[in-house]
């Protein structure tokens, strides 16, 4: 059916279960009757669209250039292949002038039985989860002179959340360090809550230690004008449980790139993600999994709305399974809800597979539009067009919202998602 | 007592090749507590006529006019026809993403009400509905119509018919992709409903088998975007026995019948 629905879709080796389009335009009866739906361009649909540029291919994945020095990464052209969807001039300067900026302020609280220190740039934890990988990341580590360090003790379970609330307070160009250390079967939900005006370049380093379990939520409900290009790389140790979420509403240019490295055997995990642009935002999301070792688990859901003018979004889920990680069991899956005309969403999903002796490796990639039948549906039920359109948005997003399994979290999501609801002037 | 009005209506569509006509002067008066059935070929104007009288963007009436007791029906939304009493349950019931049946009842139950029913009584009133057409009550927690067989779909429309309680009820091929069981279920919630007597019922059918259940006062003839002929139940009977195939002029033909 995917001619009648308004919906690319792809799918490959998916456990049967999730091989489902979520939002389908019409019934297995096969029949659509809306000219509205049958033309995919007029609703913004695409699969897997890949930039008007020419973009210099990379061969694999796992071989791309990895340092610590800013000089090893060529200044941005935009034709590269992990930066061709990124405005770059609306990076302002991330990528080219000296990260001198003052930046973001750093309060962490929450838990009691955490450990919270600052440390000088010597310190040993750094670089101990991650290796920049692209041009941002690396100018952020070369410029940074402090970072921020939050220690789960070994076999410590944190009392309550601990909140990393990063507030910025002026536009020039900065950068930002934080290491998040969770000891050996140690278990804490660890919060970095970005708002505030700011123009910044982050590492976030995340040790999650033997038997481990941590989740990372990171939420960015900037302010309009802020610009963040945050590199936040996971390393796993044997039997770890490692969550991380994105939820990115905020700012003019979000660009995240969560990394999740298995190491040892027997971890797992769940990356999340919500996003909800609107006119003139830029919020992109490119993960990676990395599966160097035998049986790991992962799950990746991403899912975006969009509305507005030149809303964009970006999600490039790149996942990895090596030669060496037989056993692997891999699902990702990307679902994004255009709202109205002049949004636009791109959705790459990238597997590769260099084992066949996997559990299982599938991925899917949907965007829907909130068409006229969906809308007709519901106001034929005499529901206004505004609650029809919130009604829609709410129930698709609050999926993911749903698995951040953090009351207090889930909560305030939900009224920052009613917001960007309110916000959207239909 | 209500009276829905379809005066000469003039309906067409726009479709690559151009301007379709497809309703070429439909005239049909129903009052509340009646049962017209419209029966015809495929493709002959059957769920136009139904998704016009709803107000489906696609549909650009041309002339002609539908009124509910005198209002002006081709004036109001598609949330306002509802809300002033009209219903359509559709041919091919769409999927709504992320949006859970209960809260979806819900809703459309206050905007219809202009008020959120009381709770106990609501959530009584749905597992009663549901248990009476036999829709399992995990189905409250799914999304509209998110991977609900044909059949299931079905029954979820006749379930709000019975829940928000129309002043007209237009029913587009109800019957069709349902069992024998399934078609009894659904006739029953129709019937139970319109036996209320507040209710008046548009019956859009391909074939007679509901006719057997849901006993039409009225039975039209729709044949390429007009209604052929009308009578009682009685002609339902002859249509049983002769098909379509005398009302269908050479040369206008249409597919399936
Ligand atoms: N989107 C469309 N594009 C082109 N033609 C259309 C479209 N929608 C409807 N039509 C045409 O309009 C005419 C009437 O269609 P309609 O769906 O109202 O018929 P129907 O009587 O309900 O048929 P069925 O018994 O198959 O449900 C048909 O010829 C159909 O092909
Ligand atoms: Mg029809």
């Amino acid at each position: 059916m995917a001619e009648t629905s308004q919906l690319s879709t792809e799918i490959a080796e998916s456990p049967s279960s999730e091989a489902k389009v979520a939002i389908d335009g019409f019934t297995e009866e096969g029949e659509n009757l809306s000219p509205l739906n049958t033309g995919t361009e007029q609703h913004g649909a695409r699969r897997h669209s890949h930039g008007d540029e020419p973009v210099v291919p990379e061969a694999s994945r796992g071989e791309r250039l990895k340092s610590y020095r800013l000089a090893d990464f060529a200044p941005l052209t935009g034709r590269e292949e992990d930066w061709r969807f990124t405005p770059l001039k609306r990076l302002r300067g991330l990528d080219s002038k000296p990260l001198t900026g003052q930046g973001p302020t750093v309060t962490v609280t929450g838990a009691s039985n955490v450990q919270v220190e600052t440390v000088d740039r010597t310190d040993s934890r750094f670089g101990s989860a991650a290796v920049p990988e692209d041009r941002v990341s690396a100018a952020a580590w070369e410029a940074v002179s402090t970072a921020t360090v939050v220690t789960i003790p070994e076999e410590t379970v944190a009392d309550c959340e601990v909140t990393v609330s990063v507030r910025g307070t002026d536009n020039t160009v900065a950068a930002q360090h934080i290491i998040i250390d969770a000891r050996r079967f140690s278990r804490a939900v660890v919060v970095l809550d970005h708002h505030g005006s700011a123009v910044l370049a982050q590492n976030v380093e995340i040790v999650v230690g033997d038997g481990a379990e941590l989740t990372v939520v990171s939420v960015q409900e900037w302010d309009d004008d802020a610009v963040h290009v945050s590199s936040q790389q996971a390393k796993l140790g044997r039997d770890a449980r490692f969550k991380h979420v994105v939820v990115s509403l905020g700012g003019d240019l979000v660009r995240l790139t969560p990394s999740s490295f298995f190491t040892a055997p027997g971890s797992e995990v769940e990356m999340y993600g919500l996003y909800f642009a609107d006119a003139g935002q830029h919020l992109e999301q490119r993960l990676l999994v990395d599966h160097a070792v035998p049986n790991c688990k992962s799950r990746v859901t991403y899912k975006g709305a969009l509305q507005g003018k030149d809303a964009h979004t970006v999600w490039v889920g790149d996942v990895l399974i090596r030669k060496e990680a037989e056993g692997t069991d891999t699902y990702e899956v990307n679902r994004n809800l255009v709202l109205t005309d002049g949004a636009r969403s791109d959705s790459v999903p990238n597997l590769e597979i260099e084992t066949g002796l996997i559990e299982g490796a599938g991925h899917a990639s949907a965007t829907g539009r909130f068409d006229d039948e969906h809308l007709f549906y519901l106001m034929a039920r005499g529901i206004d067009e505004k609650t029809a359109r919130r009604l829609v948005v709410r129930g698709f997003l609050n999926e993911v919202i749903q698995q951040i399994k953090v009351p207090v979290l889930e909560e305030r999501l939900t009224e920052a998602v009613e917001r960007e609801l309110a916000a959207g002037n239909y | 007592m209500s009276t829905l009005e379809i005066k000469d209506l003039h309906v067409s569509i726009e479709t690559e090749q151009g301007t379709k006509p497809i309703l070429k002067g439909v005239s049909l008066t129903i009052n509340t507590g009646e049962t017209h059935a419209i029966m015809g070929p495929n493709g002959s104007g059957k769920s136009t006529l139904a998704s016009t009288i709803a107000g489906h963007p696609r549909y650009t009436v041309d002339s002609g006019s539908i009124t509910l007791d005198g209002e002006d029906v081709l004036a109001m939304s598609v949330d306002e026809r509802a809300r002033a009493g009209l219903f359509l349950a559709m041919q091919y019931p769409v999927e709504v993403p992320g949006v859970t049946m209960t809260n979806f009842l819900r809703t459309a139950k206050t905007a219809l009400d202009g008020e959120a029913p009381s709770l106990r009584h609501w959530t009584k009133d749905v597992k009663e509905a549901m248990t009476q057409l036999r829709i399992d009550a995990d189905f409250a927690q799914r999304n509209v119509n998110e991977g609900f067989s044909g059949g299931e779909k079905k029954r979820v429309e006749i379930l709000q018919l019975e829940l928000f309680k129309p002043k007209f009820a237009i029913l587009d091929e109800t019957d069709s992709g349902l069992d024998v069981d399934a078609l009894k279920v659904v006739s029953e919630g129709v019937n139970r409903e319109h036996g209320k007597g507040e209710m008046g019922t548009l019956l859009i059918t391909h074939y007679t088998r509901i006719l057997r259940y849901i006993k039409p006062d009225f039975v039209h003839v729709f044949v390429d975007g007009r209604i052929a002929e009308q009578g009682g139940h009685e002609l339902a009977d002859r249509l049983e026995e002769e098909g379509y195939d005398r009302f269908l002029v050479p040369g206008t033909a249409t597919t399936g019948a």
